[in-house]
């Protein structure tokens, strides 16, 4: 099987969209879903990135990802017509959707990605969708279009104003919770940092609010347990017990420090490859 | 001639004269297995032991009682005719060995290096009986290991019945699996084995170390897989991917064999599990592994923690390797910590004594209390208490009971838990009808045939924690039935 890029968009400086040739995940795949993928087919890190649409009559899936470390650099130096190492999945169980209602869809930086299907699927299954999408800056901003087409109402807030609303995503949160009627359901996906406070701020108006998490992961089927948080006091793996979690019964703070447990590492591994494609690109022109 | 060629040929020729007395068997000295020096190979991944010269093999051989009731047989879970392999060693005839191994054992050269023998084969030894000591039995598993080494290479494809139209699905790619594919592809059937991870071989590959089991060994029972005509395809995670429902539904699939492992680590549930530098087993050896963490920055980008002082809490084989695999990776001191005595310890002999060798501190009768954090959230030690053993328990081994005012702090940066498994829920998520007992293992029959109708099941998903040859027997008896039902 062969995991072709079949498009390729940059969508803003470290962001990228492809869409893979994965018939048998677009197939299976639901909202929620992730995927572990790799740029090698043999070495390499194993990526979980969450799904974030898919095609299933052209056989394709969207991921949505960032340039943070050497993995993901190798992924955004491919173009159409290559392919990834491997695509397996589709891993986790899928959102639980229904017509809550009112729905707060709030998505912050590459978070807006995997919050995409899932707000398409509660908009579809009758939900009034309100979403709240932030980022540091207008250029960091994604998908907003895709958002503005599916939404009810749409508010964005960028952290120095430059589009939008001067304003981090608790903001407009905490307004639209102060409605009457209440949202029905909250849902957040971003840095961890900004779901713990999404959390807090829902957990006052006790509006039901779900989070995906997107620990660091090996296999992504239950089998290494590096996924594990603590929800509700319990021991869960992200992989098969989540991705999406009660977002008031989550351990934040835990979590935001087991997601720091190979920054040193990954740095090395990144600035390495750098130093090598940069090596590589003063003869053939490619940069990162 | 040396005087040992010399005594070594008198004995060759009195056992082919069938001159051979027990007296004589008696006297010639166990053969000690040959391994790489414990100081050296502490930074190496290669394979510690290095495997009998064709002398000490027959040697080793001639130490047979060749007992009429070859009660060693008994005690194998795949029943080789162990007497008779053991036999044609003695006497020279290496391929006449490996082929009546392979009668009943499709995966020997593996088997003879992970098998726990001495409480399979090895204990029944009337050898180490006369001795009263097990490590005096015959080295049975390090004759199967020879005989398998000596056909390295040369894997035979073994001969497929014509097709039969009908279409087998394996799930899990490890030692089980493997022995499915084998024996329902040479019944003729068409035979699909699906791996989630991006590499087959399963616990073999990701679990167990390169330094006790080299990976090339499983890659070409793998080879073998694939020349019979078995298609393996990796990154497939039944019951995401593809529900079982599915494969049988609507790909065609007759019949299902799932052999997924164990695969969802157990916790302590102690204060600090979550903190960083604290691993299961199953993510410290994957890592290091299938992952190739100890070549990172080296053409392998999977990080693992840069270790000075590591604990690692367990008994069993798993303990050991990732203890040994700690040593390698460059921790200065690897303390197993284990709340029992050496003697109740699981794990096989040789992997105690390879662990002492090379350095790995044996803290027995203790346990953890708590694994402490800095403010980063980062592993600094580990508080433990004393044990002592009390009365005998439902599993027949003392319990240890804690000495009241014993803590005291092991000085660690990495935390690595190996206490086993609990069964992986994803099968029962995805696959309604199929019947689980209360651990989320799956119920099945003598046949090893599950409550769905063409579904079998083998290996650590039904027995919870076992070994590579009971899945591998089970995946035998799986296979036997699977045929039998296809044959309908």
């Amino acid at each position: 099987m062969s995991f072709k890029i079949l498009s390729k968009r940059q969508l803003s400086e470290n962001v990228f969209q492809v869409d893979v040739q994965a018939p048998l995940v677009a197939r299976a795949r639901k909202a929620g879903q992730f995927v572990i993928v790799s740029p090698d087919p043999d070495a390499g890190e194993r990526i979980p990135l969450t799904i974030a649409g898919a095609n299933s009559a052209q056989g394709t899936i969207r991921l949505i990802f960032q340039r943070v470390g050497k993995a993901t650099a190798q992924m955004a130096e491919l173009n159409e017509g290559d392919a990834l190492g491997y695509v397996a999945g589709p891993l986790g169980r899928p959102t639980h959707i229904e017509n809550f209602g009112t729905a707060v869809c709030v998505g912050g930086g590459i978070g807006i990605a995997p919050l995409l299907p899932i707000a398409a699927a509660l908009k579809e299954a009758g939900n009034t969708v309100v979403s709240i999408l932030g980022a540091r800056t207008k250029e960091l901003l994604i998908l907003e279009e895709e958002f503005r087409t599916l939404s009810d109402e749409l508010i964005i807030v960028t952290d120095d104003g430059s589009y939008g609303r001067k304003a981090v995503v608790t903001e407009p949160l905490e307004t639209v919770c102060r409605r009457s009627p209440k949202p029905n359901l909250a849902i957040a996906i971003g840095p961890t940092i900004m779901m713990k406070f999404c959390c807090e701020t829902t957990k006052k108006f006790e509006v039901p609010t779900q989070v995906s998490l997107n620990t660091i992961m090996v296999d992504g089927t239950g089998m290494c347990g590096g996924c594990r948080v603590e929800v509700g006091g319990k021991t869960k793996f992200v992989c098969v017990d989540g991705p999406e979690f009660d977002g008031h019964q989550v351990n934040f703070d835990l979590m935001m420090k087991r997601m720091s447990a190979y920054k040193a590492l990954e740095q090395k591994a990144y600035e390495a490859f750098r130093e090598h494609v940069c090596k590589i690109g003063l003869h053939h022109k490619t940069t990162i | 001639m040396t005087n040992e060629s010399k005594e070594f040929q008198e004995l060759v020729e009195k056992q082919q004269a069938g001159l051979l007395k027990p007296k004589d068997r008696f006297a010639i000295p166990a053969q000690e297995m040959p391994a790489q020096d414990a100081l050296g190979r502490r930074s190496t991944m290669s394979e510690v032991a290095l495997g009998y010269t064709p002398m000490q093999a027959r040697l080793e051989a001639m130490r047979c009682l060749q007992c009429k009731n070859a009660p060693c047989v008994e005690g194998c879970p795949v029943r080789i005719r162990i007497r008779e392999f053991v036999e044609a060693i003695a006497n020279g005839m290496f391929q006449e060995a490996i082929t009546i191994i392979k009668e009943n054992s499709l995966l020997p050269a593996v088997c003879g290096r992970v098998c726990p023998q001495e409480v399979q084969c090895q204990e029944k030894c009337t050898v180490g009986l006369k001795f009263k000591d097990v490590n005096q039995s015959v080295s049975i598993g390090r004759l199967e290991r020879f005989a398998a080494d000596l056909s390295k290479g040369c894997g035979a494809v073994p001969a497929v019945a014509p097709t039969t139209g009908k279409k087998v699905a394996v799930i899990g790619s490890g030692p089980g699996g493997i022995v499915v594919a084998a024996d329902t592809r040479r019944a003729g059937h068409e035979v699909t084995v699906f791996e989630a991870f991006h590499k087959p071989g399963g616990v073999m590959v990701y679990g167990i170390p390169e330094f006790r089991l080299p990976k090339s060994i499983v890659q070409e029972e793998i080879d073998v897989l694939s020349k019979m005509g078995v298609k393996i395809v990796c990154n497939f995670i039944v019951g995401r991917t593809r529900t079982i429902e599915q494969l049988m539904k609507e790909d065609g699939f007759d019949a299902v064999y799932i052999g997924v492992g164990a695969g969802l680590p157990k916790f302590m549930n102690i204060e600090g599990e979550h903190l960083v530098g604290v691993y299961s087993a199953n993510e410290y050896l994957t890592r290091a592994n299938l992952m190739k963490a100890y070549a990172f920055g080296r053409g392998a980008d999977t990080p693992i923690a840069v270790s000075k002082n590591v604990a690692v809490l367990g008994g069993g084989n798993v303990a050991m390797d990732a203890a040994r695999m700690a040593v390698r990776l460059g921790a200065e001191n690897v303390y197993l910590v284990y709340r029992r005595s050496e003697k109740e310890m699981p794990a096989r002999i040789e992997e105690v004594h390879h662990a002492k060798e090379e350095g790995v501190r044996f803290c027995t009768l203790q346990s953890p209390r708590r694994i402490l954090g800095d403010a980063g959230g980062h592993v600094v030690g580990m508080e433990c208490l004393r044990y002592d053993l009390g009365e005998p328990d439902e599993s027949g081994r003392r319990r240890p009971v804690a000495i009241k005012g014993s803590e005291f702090v092991l000085d660690v940066d990495t935390v690595i838990v190996a206490i086993g498994n609990d069964a992986n829920p994803l099968i029962q998520q995805t696959t309604p009808g199929l019947e689980f007992n209360t651990w989320g293992n799956i119920v099945v029959d003598d046949n090893c045939k599950t409550s769905m109708e063409g579904v079998y099941a083998g290996g650590d998903i039904v027995l919870g924690a076992a070994t590579v040859i009971l899945a591998m027997g089970q995946g035998r008896i799986a296979a036997a039935a699977m045929n039998q039902y296809l044959a309908r």
